[in-house]
Formats: C-alpha cells, structure tokens, sequence
C-alpha cells in the first residue's frame, strides 16, 4: 500500500488545523454560513438531512487493517456506530456534529486519510479496480498509476475550480470492473505491439441527468506521458466546459457537443504544447511509488482447493471468491448487502471484524467496491472457511455477490438532501423478495442498481436493472430501466414506461425477471436475454 | 401553516421554531404567518440556527404538526430505514407518520 512521505503527512496535518481554526471562527460568528460553507465543503462536510454529513476518500477503494479500524472507532465516537459505503469507493458519514469534526479529521490524519477534494468542482477521489493486484486478467497493477494521478490531481492550483466535478478511474484489465466508461476520465492500461505499457483515455462518460458513455479519444499514450496527457484533457475542458449552466457544466456535455473529433484535435494540440513544457514527473517517481504495490510475501506450494463440507460455505465459496493470480489463494469479496438490509452500511463491529481479518488473512489490506461491498485482496484459500465462519457470526456472511440481491443503492430520501424518494427501502423490499421466492441463485449475475434522484449517484442507468426515484406530485415514484451494463459492455438503461408505487416497483422487478427465465437460452445472463429479445416483451410482462 | 425549520450549528440537529427556541420536536413548531424571513435572518445571525428555511404543514388531530413534504417529515422523526435512531425508536408505528 502506499504509505504517505511526510510530505504528504505535514500538508495532511496543517489542514486540519487549518480547518480547525475555520470550524472556531464560524462557531463564534466570524465566518457566515455563506463564507464558512466552501470552506468545510473542501473538507468533504456536508449538511444533510439529519446533521452534517462527512465524505472521508478512499484512494482506489485500498484501505489497510488499521485504516478500516480507525474508520469503525470513528464510527462509533463521532457518529452513530455505523457508515455508508459508497458507490465512489469512499464512505460517507450521517450524523457528524460540526463541533467534533476537526477532531474527527485529526484522527483520519493519524491513519494517513483526509476528506480534501471529495466535494466541489475539482478532481476527486481517484477510483480504480477492487480486485487490482491480485487477479490474474488484469495486464499490470492499475494502483500505481492510480496513485500517480492522486498526487497530480491533489491541490493542483489550476484544477480546483473547474466548471463542475470531475471523476477519474483507472483500470488494467479488459474486464471492466470500475464503469470505467462512466468516467469524465475512464483510463485503460494497456500493452501496444511493441510490448510496452500505455494508456487508453475514454473521455466524457458520466451519470446524472444526461448520461453518456465516454468515447476513446486515444489507445496509446505512452507511459511516460499519462499526467502530460492528463493535464491536457483536464486544460481544455477548463477552458470550454460551461459555467453558465450547472446542469451543462460536465466534461460529457463538452465532448458531446464539440464531438470527440474536435475535442481529441484539442487536446492533442494542447498536449503538444505541454510536451515542450517538461510538466511529467520523472520515471523514477512512478518506480518509486509502484514500490508500494509490490505483491505481498505469497507462499508458495500451498493447497489449491478448499473443503467444501460445509454447503453454506460451499455456496459462499462459489458466489463469494473469484480466483487470485496466485496459486493458493483467493480473492474473497464480503458482501454489505444482507437480505433485507441497509447496502452499503457496516456496523462499528462489523468494521473492526473486516479490518482484523485484513490483517490476520489478507496482508493487511481490504479493498471497497464501488458495488458498496469490501475486498480481501489476498487471501489463502486454507483460510476462507474460518474467514467464513467470523463473517456468518458478524452477519457479513451473505452469498449473493453479483446477484440481485447484491444492490447499490444511494442514501436516497432516508438521509440525502437531493432526494426525490427513497432507494433504500426499495432495494430491502427486492432483496426479501427475491430470498424469499427462492430465486436469486436462479437468476445468477443481475445487477440491480437504484438511485432516489436523477444525479444517479446509485448508477441506476448503469443497471441490468435500474430503479430511478422520482417525485410524482409530492409523492415518492420509482421509474423501470432496463438493459443498462457498466462493464465491458456498457450501455444505458432505457425506461419500460409509467413508474410504480414502492410496492408497485418490486412487483415490476419481478415480472421482469420471470420473462427472462422464461425466454433464456442456455448460458445467457438477464442482460443478455434482454438485448436478444427487446425491451417490449418485457413491457408487456410489466404493464399487461 | 407555515413553520420555520433549520439546523442547530453546532450539532446539525434538526431543529424547528417554537415562537422563543429552537426544538428537536416538530410538535414544538409555531406557525410563524409571514414572519419567517426576519425571524430566519435574525436567528441565523445570532447563530442559533444554521440554514433555516420555511415549509408548509398543517397541524393533525391530535394536534401534531405534519410537515407538507415528506422529506421534512423524514427529517422531523429521522431515517424510515433505522427506526432505532429517530426520535420515536419505541414507537413501532412511527415510520407510518411519514408515508
Ligand atoms: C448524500 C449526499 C450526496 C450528494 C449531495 C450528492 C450529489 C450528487 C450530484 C449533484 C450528482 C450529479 C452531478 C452531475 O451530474 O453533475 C452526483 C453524482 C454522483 N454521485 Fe453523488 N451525492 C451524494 C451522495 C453520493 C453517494 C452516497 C454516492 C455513492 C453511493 C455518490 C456517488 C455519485 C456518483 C457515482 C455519481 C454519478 C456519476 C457522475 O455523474 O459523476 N454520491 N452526486
Ligand atoms: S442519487 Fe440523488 S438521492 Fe441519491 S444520493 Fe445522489 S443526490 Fe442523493
């Protein structure tokens, strides 16, 4: 894992104390709300439904053992013994009172975390790969790179005022993992004929209300140019992205409407221009960070099968674990959505639980999903049983990753000031709803994915399915999309039609899913059925 | 009725305006006619309130106040999905309130 230089700590450090003096300043009156709130937004404070709400960043999803603890202490003395996990690979807190938050980001600080740059229009939390450096498709460890463009993008002085929010992931493998394409900046290492690494940039992708999947705008930027080329891209959407509109104020919107044509021509003039300006960090500076990620100490000659005696296990075994680049161990994936529970939230002991596990079985390291669920990178599989064991008594046992009941789901109306309904109790009603017929194991790889406004922070668009809350006249409504994919693949839901009642929406969900069981082929995913056969079936099957 | 709500700034606690304080209860609420904006104004600036703004509601039967918008009703008892942390956690029927 990378490991801050003091350099890293001191800047770390004196923003807390900076924000320290802010939080007293606005507390005796000497800051208005409206001097105070840029302030403690660019130290990821919001107030929400309830209190303040704190978005902690999580860089590429990678936390250590003692990050996850400190993340759980926080948990359980600043807030009210629980966390969100999001879909950003960050967490997010409800209930922080203004009065302890410094506090609260000294203590952060002490595990090398802060919340700078999750909120505003800069570039935020950089997101990558759960499974990075441990499976075996990918073609390098993307976290290097990762966090080379961390450190770039970190209080970069022409960045931190960009006409809206930007978000950048990076992936190194064909299997897309990170909705890399849903990205304003989706980057794909890769290998060129010669054998040397580079990257492919996917510009303009994006959620919200206008989503757009991002188009290639180059295959090859050779390694040693990634944060030259960067900083291109990041320049002319600095200068032509649209402050006049927030709602046209995106990277997708420019792309869009100059065409990617055009705006590659800008950024590749841009570019060459910046390549007589000796901006890229040395080649050494990347070497020394890919140090970081070495792979851990592997046995080898370890067993390469696990008892399967025990079908409970046997069942998480083969829903749960995906195979690792190293023979005798797994990738274990902890699912946070429980039938009928809150996805996404873990408990003070919940967190505790997954970070000793990081440390006693995954070499010290856990990983967030941006399916809201925890990684152990590395595990041996000798271990999974008794790995297995600790998580059914913690209630983190759940053997449904990738299936439906494996939902994302925002905050929604429960606790997010934007919403137009609630996303929770919906996904809690398809997930029992599902358990309770029996079916999940069925339906195998469903990706259900619902959002409670149409900023789409829960990737409804994104979804095999995907559930959009709306507001009906002052009543909660939820809109049906289907067909959308955030893989390899990746395509956008389209609307079946008129929405549903929270009831309503389970039954239509359902209905959904009968019409692919009754018209699969053999080996097909719901996804798949649903791009053979066309949306209207399904309509009928839905509104009848 | 209009009601005058916010958040206290210390805490962030919801709060609501009982006519003289600032209650976690949205019982407590006053209707403040079209005196919101100078008592929001006024209370802001003596920092007893963070971003209050004013919402409509009517008062119930049983002489509650029900705020008009369901994201204000959430707010006033806390989240549908953790009944244990709102302000009624024993009372199971108190999520109904808000649908
Ligand atoms: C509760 C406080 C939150 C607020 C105020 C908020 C606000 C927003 C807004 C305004 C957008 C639309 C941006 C645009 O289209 O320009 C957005 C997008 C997004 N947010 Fe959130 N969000 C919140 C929570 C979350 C959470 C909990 C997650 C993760 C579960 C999340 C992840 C995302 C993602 C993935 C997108 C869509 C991708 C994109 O358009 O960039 N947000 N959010
Ligand atoms: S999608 Fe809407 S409701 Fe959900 S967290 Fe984002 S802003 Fe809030």
């Amino acid at each position: 894992m990378y490991r801050y230089d003091h350099y890293d700590q001191a800047m770390v450090d004196s923003r807390v104390e900076e924000f320290r003096d802010q939080t007293r300043r606005r507390l005796e009156g000497k800051l208005s709300e409206d001097q105070f709130k840029p302030l403690r937004l660019q130290n990821g404070l919001y107030l929400q439904l309830h209190a303040y709400m704190l978005r902690v960043a999580i860089p590429y999803g990678t936390l250590s053992g003692a990050q996850m603890h400190a993340l759980a202490d926080i948990a359980g003395k600043y807030d009210r013994g629980y966390g969100h996990f999001t879909t950003r690979q960050n967490i997010q807190y409800n209930w922080i009172k203004l009065e302890e938050a410094p506090d609260l980001l000294a203590d952060l600080a002490r595990v090398e975390m802060h919340a700078i740059q999750t909120s505003g229009n800069c570039i935020r939390n950089i997101s990558s790969d759960q499974y990075a450096g441990a499976i075996a498709d990918e073609i390098i460890d993307p976290r290097p790179y990762a966090e080379l463009l961390r450190q770039w993008s970190s209080f970069h002085p022409e960045f931190l005022a960009l006409p809206r929010k930007f978000k950048i992931a990076v992936i190194a493998s064909q299997t897309d993992r990170a909705a890399m394409k849903l990205h304003d900046i989706g980057i794909r290492m890769v290998r060129n004929d010669a054998g040397e690494i580079g990257a492919a940039f996917y510009v303009g992708g994006g959620m919200g209300r206008t989503p757009m999947i991002a188009p290639c705008i180059r295959e090859f930027v050779p390694v040693d140019q990634l944060i030259t080329y960067s900083e291109a891209c990041l320049r002319v959407y600095n200068r032509y992205g649209r402050r006049d509109n927030k709602y046209k104020a995106r990277i997708k919107i420019l792309v869009h409407e100059l065409g990617r044509e055009e705006y590659t021509r800008q950024v590749e003039e841009e570019f060459a221009h910046l390549l007589t300006q000796g901006i890229e960090p040395p080649l050494a500076e990347l070497e020394r960070i890919a140090t970081f990620f070495a792979d851990p100490p592997f046995e080898t000659g370890l067993a390469d099968d696990a008892v399967r005696s025990d079908p409970g296990f046997a069942l998480w075994l083969d829903r749960n674990t995906l195979p690792h680049k190293q023979p005798g161990y797994a990738i274990a994936v902890i699912s946070l959505k429980p039938v009928g529970g809150i996805p996404g939230d873990a408990s003070v002991e919940q967190m505790h639980l997954m970070a000793d596990l990081a440390m006693r079985y995954s070499f010290d390291e856990c990983r967030v999903t941006h399916a809201q669920n925890i990684v152990l990178p590395h595990v041996r599989k000798a271990d999974l049983f008794a790995i297995w064991q600790q998580l059914e008594a913690a209630g983190l046992g759940a053997a449904n990753l990738d299936t439906v009941e494996d939902i994302i789901a925002c905050p929604g109306l429960d606790y997010c000031s934007l919403a137009n309904a609630r996303s929770i109790p919906v996904a809690q009603k398809i997930s029992r709803r599902f358990a309770d017929t029996g079916k999940t194991a069925e339906l195998g790889e469903l990706k259900l994915k619902i959002s409670g406004c149409i900023n789409a922070c829960g990737h409804h668009h994104a979804g095999h399915i995907g559930i959009l809350g709306v507001d009906r006249k002052g009543t909660e409504n939820y809109q049906l999309l289907l067909g959308g994919s955030e893989g390899d693949d990746t395509s956008l839901g389209k609307i079946t039609g008129p929405g549903f009642d929270e009831d309503g929406i389970v039954d239509a969900v359902e209905r959904a899913t009968d019409v692919y069981l009754a018209r699969r082929r053999e080996g097909e995913r719901f996804l798949d059925t649903y791009r053979r056969v066309g949306i209207d079936a399904f309509k009928e099957a839905i509104y009848g | 009725m209009k009601i005058l709500t916010g958040n206290d700034l210390k805490s962030g606690a919801v709060t609501w305006w009982t006519g003289y304080d600032w209650s976690i209860h949205v019982e407590d609420a006053v209707d403040v006619g079209d005196e919101a904006d100078a008592i929001a104004a006024r209370e802001e600036g003596a920092r007893r309130v963070n971003a209050p703004y004013a919402i409509d509601a009517e008062r119930d039967a049983n002489g509650g106040v029900r705020p008009a918008h369901i994201k204000d009703r959430i707010r006033a008892l806390g989240p549908t999905v953790r009944p244990d942390l709102t302000l009624k956690p024993a009372d199971p029927e108190a999520g109904n309130w808000v649908i």
